[in-house]
């Protein structure tokens, strides 16, 4: 369970996903397309998931190229070895699609999540707030007299860790940016 | 050099540019602008359909029997809505199309403006591409785009929104040789290490069997040439899915016909006893496999497909080739010759032994009668009347589909045009009238059934207008026939809703077309009537009233195996599962 309350895997909504949710081997990865930034481009990859019946945990999109008109998406899915490389090669498939690089086994990759974190209330609760921001170095970025945003940046493991910690602190709202990622090493 | 031009002309300059000689299309306020332009010349000849669904069937119909991309012309709104069963069909059977639509002027786009639809967003998922294009610019390069697309890869429909603003301003015409097309190119060579691997496999191989697909057609008249070559050399047998018809020859002797669901009885047991199925441009659609984990239980599967997201789909295989069939095929020849063109002749001979016994069982006879036609006999003397000659077919969907797959002989690819991915009914009448339009002097026959026939049979009236003697050779048992079948073997001979009580009078409705019609229902008469049919001058209905409650045989019930075919009635008895009963 997440901060969000969201059980993994539950985000399957397609009326057509009629497979067996418990089924064996299902695994996450975390897949990174390199994509013509035009019109409609996000639309053809979640409509994609959203037909087929894929899994997205988590998805994050940004121009990276301004002159070359190109944006980076960053998906983390889950499925079965079978159900991930189909999702590639339907990936591949739609036409301003460049790459699609798997991050979980093209090698060890850095993965990142930026959130920002309300959380109020007053006395000792407000106190270990700080405290535990400070040890996951969440910095305060707004503060009044009896809430805090924090902004975290790290593993989607860690803001699920600093979430947990917060909800008994008074944490009233999350926003989470969805996974970023990049392979580590020099190429 | 740049040339400056309206939009409406760059749409007509690049279809020249493409080589494109027939638009079908449908005016509409939005399409104005082209539609002056298309007034304006004598290049592109323009086909005034009746319904832009017929426009996009038609579209199909000459694709299919071409090898070119298939062109439509339609206005915004309820003009492009009206193509998406079109597109869908094209995508699932990858059919080369591109399709204009014009669009609502780009200041109005979200205004809900008369005869305004979001084009790009409805067709998205029914598009190999689409694009709306919203500067004059960027127009003829993106119609450029559209048939690199269509036509490139794993062939399929594209769609340009043209809104009318963009039509009628002025921007620069970007040639077909300027356009840049370079980022879209799908590998067309296989892996030469694994094209080796399948050539050690059949030499070794006991059991073998090709099973072929619309790919060998979608890869041009060379593939299937390749393809007789390698069955004509190896020996092995050769079966093919419903797209596939005509590849190899029907009258060739490792042919064991169609393979699948009402496929024959030696393919589809040959499929599931070999021991090295070798796919070429098929992609074991749940209508070949039957019973995903009993489907060819002791075969090594090699599969050429150029579209990587066809491997591993449905079933695991053991050694995928990605690239075209074509290319793969030579590259594959060339590698098996090489290395002495060896085959396993003791396997192969008795390879061939069973699949004669299984021959033998004769799985396409039925019980003839001499009062009322069966519509297996109609079919057999339609192929009886027109062998040998040039002869285009389509078909509708439903059991006339299948009877026709399974008693029409196909020589040679792109003769054979049906749906089959999508199952559209109405595709056959308006795919007829496109194949007649490619092929003016050739004989086009429609198989249709009543039903289906009825959902698009506004096109006689483009048949007769455009002067295309297409000829509507229709089953009548004045019910939706396949529909009917799995009622009675599903669902307790509950009929609802399969039968057409107030079908029109077809010989009346041809005399109203404006074209001739006539109807038959004794055996004796049906010679005549088809003779007259192929006789006769122009567009021809002939109203063969046929056995009602005729079932298509084999039939792999659903949920079970290649080897549970049922071969007549008498086998049908509680021969679906609870569990088949909930697959299509």
């Amino acid at each position: 369970m997440s901060a969000l309350r969201i059980k993994k895997g539950s985000s399957r909504k397609s009326a057509y996903d009629l497979r067996n949710p418990n089924a064996d081997g299902v695994e996450t990865h975390t897949l990174a397309c390199i994509v013509d930034n035009e019109a409609g481009v996000l639309a053809r990859v979640i409509g994609l998931f959203a037909g087929r019946g894929y899994n997205i945990d988590s998805l994050t999109v940004a121009e990276i190229d301004h002159m070359g008109h190109r944006s980076r998406i960053t998906i983390v899915t889950t499925g079965t070895p079978a159900v991930i490389e189909q999702i590639k090669a339907q990936l591949g498939r739609i036409v301003p699609v460049h790459e699609v690089h798997d991050l979980t086994v093209e090698g060890r990759a850095v993965e990142r999540e930026l959130a920002l974190l309300k959380v109020s209330g007053s006395g000792d609760k407000r106190v270990e707030a700080l405290r535990l921001a400070d040890i996951f170095r969440a910095n305060a970025v707004d503060s009044t007299l009896e809430s805090f945003v924090f902004e975290i940046t790290g593993t989607p493991e860690k803001i699920d860790a600093f979430a947990d910690l917060m909800r008994p602190l008074g944490l009233v709202e999350i926003a989470r940016t969805g996974v970023a990622a990049l392979s580590r090493g020099a190429e | 050099m740049t040339r400056q031009m309206t939009g409406a002309k760059m749409v007509v300059q690049a279809l020249k540019d493409q080589g494109v000689d027939t638009v079908f299309g449908y005016p509409g306020g939005a399409a104005l602008p082209i539609y002056d332009e298309i007034f304006q010349q004598n290049d592109i000849r323009h086909i005034l359909v009746r319904h832009e669904q017929g426009a996009i069937h038609a579209a199909e119909g000459y694709a299919r029997s071409t090898g070119k991309p298939g062109v439509v012309l339609v206005t915004s709104g309820p003009g492009a809505t009206n193509t998406v069963t079109g597109l869908m069909d094209a995508l699932l059977d990858s059919i080369p199309i591109v399709v204009l639509s014009a669009q609502v002027p780009t200041f109005m786009i979200g205004t809900d403006a008369f005869q305004e639809a979001d084009t790009v967003g409805i067709t998205r998922p029914c598009t190999k591409h689409n694009w709306l294009v919203r500067e004059t610019d960027k127009l003829a390069e993106t119609i450029h785009q559209a048939f690199h697309v269509a036509t490139t890869g794993r062939p399929g429909p594209t769609l340009i929104d043209i809104p009318k603003d963009v039509q009628f301003a002025n921007g620069t015409y970007t040639t077909r040789a300027k356009a840049d097309t370079a980022h879209y190119a799908p590998p067309v060579k296989g892996d030469s290490d694994a094209i080796t691997e399948l050539a050690a496999l059949m030499e070794k191989a006991e059991r073998p069997i090709f099973y072929t697909g619309g790919g060998v057609i979608n890869s041009g008249p060379h593939a299937s040439q390749l393809l007789r070559e390698l069955v004509g050399a190896t020996g092995f047998p050769v079966t093919s899915t419903l797209m596939g018809l005509g590849a190899f020859p029907a009258s060739g002797k490792e042919w064991l016909g169609m393979l699948g669901m009402h496929g024959l009885y030696e393919a589809n047991m040959a499929m599931h006893d070999c021991d090295l199925m070798i796919n070429i441009g098929a992609r074991f659609d749940d209508r070949i496999t039957g019973r995903i984990d009993a489907f060819s239980p002791k075969s090594k599967k090699a599969h050429i497909d150029i579209d990587p997201s066809s491997i591993n789909k449905v079933i695991h295989v053991d050694l995928p080739i990605i690239g075209d069939v074509a290319h793969v095929l030579e590259d594959l020849l060339r590698i098996w010759k090489a290395r002495g063109r060896k085959v396993n002749k003791a396997g192969l001979k008795t390879w061939w032994e069973e699949i004669d016994a299984w021959r033998a069982v004769d799985c396409l006879s039925f019980k003839e009668n001499t009062t009322t036609i069966q519509p297996q006999y109609a079919i057999q003397r339609l192929e009886e009347l027109t062998k040998g000659r040039e002869r285009y077919v389509t078909t509708e969907v439903g059991q006339h589909q299948m009877w026709a797959a399974q008693y029409l002989g196909f020589e040679d690819p792109n003769h054979w045009m049906t749906s089959g991915g999508l199952g559209t009914m109405g595709y056959g009448l308006p795919a007829s009238v496109g194949a007649q339009v490619a092929h003016p002097d050739a004989l086009v026959i429609n198989v249709a059934g009543d039903a289906s026939w009825l959902m698009n049979m506004q096109e006689m009236g483009t048949a007769v207008q455009f002067r295309l003697p297409v000829k509507q050779f229709i089953l009548n048992n004045e019910r939706l026939g396949m529909v009917r079948q799995w009622q009675e073997l599903l669902h307790g001979e509950r009929y609802s809703h399969s039968w057409s009580e107030s079908l029109p009078d077809f010989v009346k409705l041809a005399e109203a077309f404006g074209c001739k019609g006539r109807v038959v229902s004794d055996p004796a008469e049906l010679d005549d009537a088809i003779q007259e049919m192929l006789d006769y001058d122009g567009p021809f209905i002939l109203d063969v009233l046929v056995e009602k409650h005729a079932n298509c045989f084999p039939m792999i019930p659903s949920g079970e195996p290649h080897n549970k075919m049922l071969l007549g009635e008498a086998s049908t008895q509680g021969a679906i599962g609870s569990s088949g009963a909930v697959l299509v």
